[in-house]
């Protein structure tokens, strides 16, 4: 889970916003049915409420009045089946709303990571994975009160109050009036108290997201404060921070202090009205008691849809901060173009051809200037070069990781721009040096889950560098769990897997960017034994740390400053006396000391 | 409920307010009550020709009752809950103190997060129980007490029947929040597979789109996803029931009154206004009744959550003040000495030190160098204190650390990281990191020596500008210099380098250990680096390997040995030549 509680993030209150607001429909669209389906059930369930103060008027006038036992046996079965189905439809009604919730932001979710597959890497250069995962999770998350209850229950509340209107005009108009004088003091001290809590839950929110990243911060620097011994001033600070949010809380219940009892006081300000004004009206004759009784119920029915329909704009307002980020994800195009009519890669050969290559992340800045060669099908070329000389770089584009500014790069004579990209990196498998593990199995981290590649097929990659000996002294053997990142394996053992996934695709062509970090002799030979298996019988491209690799390849090219400076074998290099026996001397003339050990 | 005992401290602090919140309950309750009472008189009134004026008294009654209720319930607000903050406070405040003296040992083995959450959820679920729990608890009781005496006073059989469903109410409550609970958790966790989903494929997008495995991603995040939706309308599926349950039991109670009261009406036995108060003292009870089930998931999950927080506080500091401290110690002269030492950092795991032996002598300049995780940094942390030998002893001027105390041990030590850790604030902040008062001129002095000053002094703000996400991002050699500048600014008599100047390029290296040499003449340093640049000018070198001391001499000594530190010179020579090359 992502910690950041900075507050960059936090875009707390975001006015609303109709394009916005239109472009979110767009996802309801499909589940149109749904919101109609819904609506109606609304019109009939608000009425239901409302209808009871009106039976039971009924109960009064009609029955209790002209004790007619039977009368109220029945009006009563009568509420008691108007009760059932209110909550029966109710319980349909949430239901369904929730499920539109849910399906949309299903929709959205799915739309978000599908169009995080997408990007090229460059855009993943620059965002930080947190934030991603954020839009994905969090944010979209926070849409579900729009869509379930926020659009189609703001009809409910409506309809409710319509339907108390109709009934008490219905019965007495005068009264009805006198009663709802009322309701603007309601309505506008609800707003009031809405639009107060909210500016002051932004004050606690903002006050909460300082303590915790204030928290955030000093337990990760927790060894500066130790070190220089400054728990005490660090405690002051702390307490400052800490009362700032207690107050900040405390301002937010004198808010809700004030609202609650109001709002009785204003339900018992309407009794008191209707006692004076009906209870005048009944002296006169000019109204009966049930009526007095039916409004008396009515004072306590307002205060909930008209609360409810304040609520439905703050989530609302809470919805546009996060959509607003979501549909900036959503409009960035960083893609790595796929050609209109791709040249399709029927027997792919494996032969390779940089032709004066030129290429730089940024603008200007060339990290590979000019570079040309050619690999016959086949062979296997080690690349060699200090850090920065631009070895990764050379993998990156080869496989349209990125894509380069001048020049082309050929296979089988094809320019790869014009190669579909999802074919053109079937046929490249690249082995990168720090091995990525996804959590899962064994099995699945050599398959990637890959349907084409049945279980036969990963025990025979398995065997074939020398991983099985390993997997068979675990406890599951190739359905052992693999963790997050692999945190449970050897460094070699994930070099071997890796080994086994790239094997496990059968590549024409190979990348293997070889790992630095030391292992155990006897893994060491495992290892190269597999690399040697992995380069037959293929075209490979190797970023070569291993002296028997340079030994072994075909060709090694002497990569400097994003240059290629030198190329030929080993003996021919070493003879030439240039950087690449400078080279040899500080990577791997080490190795020779230990082989001869 | 035995955990949250502990906090019973907390409620004696504020015991007056919160006993002058329960008499408010107690007020604001007679108010309430009073209101149906008002409303029945006035409604049977209707029977005996009343009067206009009469009725506008009746009016005024009811307004008056609950304007004498809501008074006190804003008061009930302004005192309990008010309390609770408080006491969440403190809480907070004992929680973040004890944190800050636990040693590096439980961070290592406890994530920022896991700590975070304790500090957030778990505080807030115990303020939940300090605040609504008791408010609501208390407050229900004595509502309950009330309405029931006046309801049976009124119509005993009537009462009975009609308030039959409610404990339902309270039942069901607890029983589908407990259920809401279950589920809940179910789609927590479907939640964070579906976050570590996401992050795994974002952090290795490389490797998918390597081997084109985006569309099977795709298939595999659709999946937990339905899963996901599943789950949620698994728990919908339950708490859709909740308000048409509530709304069913409540209805049904008035209905009883309606029709059992009208029966009584029409056989004389009770009067219409009797009728219309049993409705609103309903209507009054039912909120409570429903708080009722509510209240006891809170205390349950305040238990679990309070639970966590006292096995926090229950965290030993390990490192601190002993009854050995001799506090007569002072001032340190920086005389160094590792006798025997040995370390691992858990008893399952292997040395890290092995009788470790050596003596750096006051004011002298010692480097120590190893490859990668071979205990160097473990070696240096040993002196502060920061953890404890495991074997042999540590003295420092012939003293043992353990017996010094950790304020001179401490504040004589300037300890610089190679992992530079600033915090959010100002530049000058940072380098006179927690001083009550800043002496500016000692701030440039710093930096001028860690080679900073010139970089600041082209900030806009200079040393006022403020690092860190709301500010401007340091590079890694900056940072580094940075906090070079705050460990000198302590004036320390013992300086400790680890690998402080990996960051910064070799000929600004140079000139600040020459900066460095002026000021570190009666001090002790020590020295840690991989660069043979950085360590040939000082008085010994200490060579790490497998936690053993494998060589140690001067730069010409080990030169001359030709072992490990002669063959790093060697290539790092090579580098150079390399670099230098066109």
């Amino acid at each position: 889970m992502s910690n950041n509680y900075h507050s960059d993030e936090e875009i707390l209150g975001k006015a609303y916003d109709a394009k916005i607001m239109r472009r979110l429909l767009e996802y309801i669209k499909p589940y149109k049915k749904y919101v109609i389906f819904a609506i109606l059930l609304n019109i009939i369930v608000a009425g239901l409420g409302p209808v009871r103060p009106y039976f039971t008027k009924i109960a009064v006038d009609n029955y209790i009045k002209n004790s007619d036992f039977n009368g109220l046996f029945f009006i009563s079965a009568l509420l008691f089946l108007s009760l059932i189905l209110q909550a029966i439809i109710q319980y349909i009604l949430t239901y369904y709303t929730q499920l539109l919730g849910q399906k949309t932001i299903f929709d959205l979710r799915m739309q978000v990571f599908k169009h995080i597959q997408k990007l090229a890497l460059k855009f993943f250069d620059r965002t930080p994975i947190g934030r991603l995962v954020t839009r994905t999770t969090n944010d979209v998350s926070a849409l579900n009160d729009l869509f379930s209850s926020g659009i189609v229950m703001a009809f409910s509340d409506v309809f409710i109050i319509v339907w108390i209107f109709v009934f008490m005009f219905f019965m007495d108009f005068s009264l009805s009036l006198v009663t709802l004088s009322v309701l603007p003091v309601l309505i506008y001290g609800t707003f009031l108290f809405r639009r107060k809590v909210r500016e002051s839950y932004r004050d606690v929110r903002l006050h909460l997201a300082r303590l915790n990243s204030y928290m955030q911060e000093h337990i990760t620097g927790i060894n500066i404060v130790q070190i220089f011994r400054k728990e005490k001033s660090e405690m002051k600070k702390f307490l400052n921070i800490n009362s700032d949010y207690k107050n900040a809380n405390v301002k937010s219940i004198f808010y809700y202090a004030i609202f609650y009892p109001g709002v009785e006081l204003i339900s018992s300000v309407a009794i008191g009205l209707i006692i004076w004004y009906g209870g005048g009206e009944i002296i006169q004759g000019s109204l009966t008691i049930g009526i007095l009784f039916a409004f008396i119920q009515y004072t306590e029915m307002f205060f909930r849809p008209i609360r409810d329909l304040s609520e439905k704009y703050n989530i609302m307002q809470t919805a546009m901060a996060s959509s607003e980020r979501i549909f900036k994800l959503l409009d960035n195009k960083t893609f790595i173009q796929n050609p209109e009519n791709p040249i399709p890669l029927k027997q792919v050969k494996g032969e390779i051809e940089f032709k004066n290559v030129w290429f730089a992340y940024n603008d200007e800045e060339y990290v590979l200037k000019n570079i040309n060669f050619k690999i016959n099908p086949g062979q296997t070329v080690a690349i060699v070069g200090h850090t920065g000389a631009g070895k990764t770089s050379l993998i990156n584009i080869l496989t349209r990781f990125y894509d380069i500014q001048k020049g082309s790069i050929l296979i089988d004579n094809v320019d790869i721009r014009n190669i579909d990209k999802s074919e053109l990196r079937k046929h490249i498998s690249v082995v990168l040096q720090d091995v990525y593990l996804f959590s899962g199995t064994i099995a699945s981290n050599i398959s990637m889950n890959n349907s084409e590649i049945n279980f036969d097929k990963i025990i025979e990659a398995s065997k074939f560098v020398g991983l099985d000996k390993f997997i068979e002294n675990m406890p599951e053997k190739y359905n052992e769990i693999v963790q997050e990142r692999g945190s449970t394996l050897s460094v070699g053992q994930k070099q071997l897997i890796s080994f086994a996934r790239a094997l496990a695709f059968d590549p024409q062509i190979l990348i293997l960017d070889e790992a630095t970090s030391s292992v155990d002799t006897e893994t060491e030979i495992l290892i190269q034994r597999a690399i040697e298996k992995l380069l037959e019988a293929r075209t490979a491209i190797v970023i070569a740390h291993r002296l028997s690799t340079i030994q072994n390849a075909d060709k090694i090219l002497v990569m400097h400053k994003g240059e290629i400076r030198e190329s030929g074998t080993h003996q021919e290099l070493l003879a030439s006396k240039g950087i690449y026996y400078k080279l040899y001397q500080l990577q791997f003339k080490d190795q020779e000391i230990n082989r001869a050990i | 409920m035995t955990n949250l005992f502990k906090l019973k401290k907390y409620f004696l602090r504020y015991k007056k307010k919160l006993l002058l919140g329960f008499i408010f309950i107690i007020l604001s309750n007679i108010g309430t009550v009073y209101v149906p009472i008002f409303l029945k008189n006035a409604i049977n009134s209707f029977e005996n020709n009343v009067s206009i004026t009469q009725l506008l008294n009746y009016a005024l009654m009811i307004v008056g009752a609950s304007l004498f209720a809501g008074i006190f319930r804003f008061l009930i607000r302004q005192t309990i809950i008010v309390v609770s903050r408080k006491i969440e406070y403190d809480l907070r405040n004992d929680f973040w103190s004890h944190i800050q003296k636990l040693p590096l040992r439980y961070f290592q083995n406890n994530s920022t997060g896991n700590i975070m959450a304790h500090a957030t959820n778990d505080i807030n679920a115990v303020r939940m129980f300090l605040g609504p729990a008791v408010m609501y608890s208390s407050d229900t009781l004595i509502r309950l007490i009330m309405v029931l005496a006046i309801m049976f006073s009124l119509n005993f059989s009537l009462t009975f029947y009609s308030l039959l469903p409610l404990p339902i109410l309270s039942y069901v409550v607890y029983k589908i929040g407990k259920l809401i609970q279950a589920k809940f958790t179910l789609i927590q966790e479907k939640f964070s597979e579906i976050t570590t989903k996401a992050q795994e494929n974002f952090a290795g997008i490389k490797v998918i789109k390597s081997y084109v495995r985006e569309a099977d991603e795709i298939k595999t995040f659709e999946e937990l996803n339905k899963d996901y939706l599943k789950k949620n309308m698994n728990m919908v599926r339950i708490q859709a029931w909740l308000f048409p349950i509530l709304f069913l039991v409540t209805g049904l109670s008035i209905i009883i009154v309606i029709w059992l009261g009208g029966i009584k009406v029409i056989r004389g036995e009770l009067n219409l206004g009797e009728i219309t108060a049993f409705i609103v003292y309903l209507g009054i009870l039912i909120w409570p009744m429903i708080a009722f089930g509510w209240v006891i998931n809170i205390i349950q999950q305040a238990e679990a959550s309070m639970r966590r927080l006292n096995s926090i506080f229950n965290e030993p500091y390990e490192i601190e003040d002993s009854e050995s401290t001799d506090y007569n110690i002072k001032n340190l002269k920086g005389e160094i000495e590792f006798k025997n030492v040995s370390f691992r950092y858990a008893e399952h795991l292997p040395y890290v030190l092995k009788n470790i032996s050596f003596k750096i002598p006051a004011g002298s300049t010692v480097a120590i160098m190893a490859h990668t995780g071979e205990g160097k940094t473990t070696l240096v942390n040993l002196i502060p204190r920061l953890y404890d030998c495991t074997e042999g002893e540590l003295l420092i001027d012939g003293k043992n650390v353990k017996n010094i105390p950790l304020d001179v041990l401490r504040k004589k030590i300037g300890l610089v990281q190679q992992e530079a850790f600033l915090f959010s604030d100002t530049i000058e902040n940072n380098i006179a990191y927690g001083s009550e008062n800043i002496d500016e001129d000692r701030v440039i002095w710093a930096s001028k020596i860690a080679l900073f000053d010139d970089e600041v002094k082209d900030f806009k703000l200079g040393y006022k500008t403020i690092l860190g996400e709301r500010g401007i991002t340091l590079s890694g050699g900056q940072k580094q210099r940075a906090a070079l500048a705050r460990a000198l600014y302590i004036n320390p008599k013992i300086l400790i380098l680890d690998d402080s100047f990996s960051a910064v390029d070799t000929n600004t290296e140079e000139l600040i250990l020459c900066n460095l040499k002026d000021v570190m003449k009666n001090r002790t340093s020590i020295i840690i680096s991989h660069r043979v640049s950085t360590v040939k000018d000082s008085d010994f070198i200490v060579f790490v390997s497998g936690g053993k001391i494998v060589e140690l001499g001067t730069h010409d000594e080990l030169l001359e040995l030709n072992g490990l530190y002669a063959d790093l010179y060697t290539k790092q020579l090579l580098e150079k030549e390399l670099e230098e090359l066109n």
